[in-house]
């Protein structure tokens, strides 16, 4: 009965794989768990009102909040979001309007290597082209770090999105006698949106939660400052200037403001989902 | 009085001039996409308020015949060779935006914008264009729904999604979105292809009652469906254009050995 072997053959390898896939998927999520559990478990009993209202304390004293940081990352995030979002979703549409122009392969590859570069070096880069003819680190400088970091992830999502409508949308628009500009912005455009509103809240949820640029730039500070030519506090050089720290309770406070940042990043996903479900699915 | 008459005069004798029953003519037409050589030296005439079909084995050029109507063929990075002439002008002269304007088109998919409703849909090409009345608008959009023969099904549905409606709907949809602009003529690519019975039959009633008022050229595969509708009937063959006459000729009595042969089924 060769037959009935090989299909039970099939049937068992068939097996096999789904088991191996499923234990590679519980792996996938395995380290979200972890990193979950353990900044609950660390953080949790440090966060209450005063963590987000009150300001760092001395080194030494008990209490304490970081206020400055939450502020001084929504003041960076912004300034990288005012740069990069627009300059991201022009040449997104650019790239997908003349997509085999061989500037826009130009483009594309070079947007490719930008997201490639390691979030440090894009830290010098804003420390050279900003924080030395400033003669200061400041909440700029860090801000056009977040710009660099964001505006490859928006190009090409934005790019792609709209690449997923289908041309007959472009041609029953261009054949009604619509401009090309009008097609792309208020047929093509809406229903991009919300793919490329997606990609505007990952590279913003990135931004948010990224050191390394921040260091050199935005440099971090202890007082309260909403200045943008002035260095400037943030979650994540707060975390990582707290964790390093030899003192117990800034351990644990970094371990909050660890939390924290994960909770808004998302809390930032939650919503979007909530706001863009039922618009026309 | 006496200026009116030598005026009046000229229309009539235009009207009964051969070339003014044509609404469009290509002439020595010759479609490209880079180098492939895709129709050659077409010369048609589509004559005022008829229909003319456009049938032929697939990739024989008459889609690409139809794009070269209202320029949409250089959409896709085509180039065009000849005349194409509307009322006896030149197109390739014509700002394509223009003249789309005029020459309006359905597709074989319908093809309802995604994020509008049944009446935005209808009304695109006019909001889109700056007409912004919302009580025209209203009323425009009755208007063309009921030519459309659709408002009945969707008057109370008119603020839902476009792409909730059944394939057929939107098919009527889209030609309601495209009359609304108020072309002269009406390029039909396979509008029925992708439809049921029942749909297609309903479409095919459309385009009689349309007729009357525009100038329709329609693309098909269903050789019933040419002889149903169509006062006309082009036969493409390898990008060239083998026969053209009345379709009752055509269909029964073609000059060409090829043609009877497509007709009758014997190839394609």
């Amino acid at each position: 009965m060769p037959y009935n072997f090989h299909y039970k053959w099939r049937k068992i390898k068939s097996s096999i794989m789904m088991i191996l896939s499923i234990i590679c998927a519980l792996i996938a999520i395995i380290p979200l768990f972890l990193i979950l559990f353990y900044t609950i478990s660390q953080g949790f009993s440090s966060i209450n009102w005063a963590f987000f209202t009150q300001m760092p304390k001395p080194a030494g004293e008990p209490g304490g909040g970081m206020a400055n940081a939450l502020v001084g990352t929504g003041i960076l995030v912004a300034i990288g979001s005012l740069i990069g979002l627009p300059v991201g979703i022009l040449s997104g549409i650019y790239l997908s309007e003349n997509s085999s122009s061989i500037f826009a392969k130009m483009v594309r590859f070079l947007t490719e290597v930008l997201n490639g570069v390691p979030s440090i070096v894009i830290g010098v880069v804003a420390y050279v082209l900003v924080v030395l003819p400033m003669k200061r680190f400041s909440a700029i400088a860090g801000g056009v770090a977040l710009a660099i970091l964001m505006m490859p992830l928006i190009t090409r999502t934005t790019e792609e999105m709209i690449k997923l409508i289908p041309h007959s949308f472009r041609e029953a628009a261009l054949g009604l006698g619509i401009p090309r500009w009008k097609t792309t912005l208020f047929i093509i455009m809406p229903a991009a949106f919300k793919g490329i509103f997606t990609g505007i809240l990952l590279s913003i949820a990135r931004a948010a939660g990224e050191t390394a640029p921040l260091l050199f730039t935005a440099l971090g500070n202890r007082f309260w400052s909403t200045q943008l030519d002035q260095p400037i506090a943030s979650l994540t050089v707060f975390i990582y200037d707290y964790a390093k720290a030899p003192f117990d309770n800034w351990n644990r406070q970094a371990w909050a403001a660890a939390l924290v940042l994960i909770i808004l990043v998302t809390l930032i996903n939650i919503i979007f989902r909530l706001v863009t479900r039922k618009r026309y699915a | 009085m006496t200026n009116i008459e030598p005026i009046l005069k000229n229309i009539i004798i235009n009207d009964d001039h051969p070339q003014s029953k044509d609404r469009m003519k290509t002439e020595n037409l010759n479609a490209f996409f880079g180098k492939v050589h895709a129709l050659k030296n077409i010369s048609l005439s589509i004559p005022k308020n008829k229909v003319l079909a456009i049938i032929g084995p697939s990739g024989c050029g008459k889609s690409t015949f139809l794009r070269c109507l209202n320029r949409m063929h250089e959409e896709v990075g085509g180039t065009i060779k000849g005349n194409v002439l509307l009322d006896s002008e030149n197109i390739m002269k014509y700002d394509p935006v223009l003249l789309r304007k005029r020459v309006g088109m359905i597709f074989q998919k319908p093809n309802p914008f995604p994020t509008m409703s049944v009446a935005d849909n209808v009304t695109a090409g006019l909001r889109l264009n700056g007409f912004h009345n919302r009580k025209k608008l209203r009323e425009i959009t009755e208007k063309y729904l009921r030519q459309a023969a659709l408002w009945d099904e969707v008057k109370d549905i008119l603020k839902t999604p476009g792409a909730n409606l059944s394939g057929g709907q939107q098919q009527r949809l889209c030609i309601a979105r495209t009359l609304a602009v108020e072309p002269e003529v009406i390029l039909m690519d396979e509008p029925a292809s992708a439809l049921d019975p029942i749909s297609t039959s309903k479409i095919e009633e459309l385009i009689f009652e349309l007729k009357k008022n525009y100038t329709i050229v329609i693309v098909t595969h269903n050789m019933q469906q040419a002889a149903r509708i169509s006062d006309y009937t082009a036969f493409f063959l390898l990008g060239e254009l083998v026969e053209t006459d009345k379709t009752t000729k055509i269909f029964t009595n073609p000059k060409l050995k090829k043609t009877e042969d497509y007709v009758t089924g014997r190839f394609g």
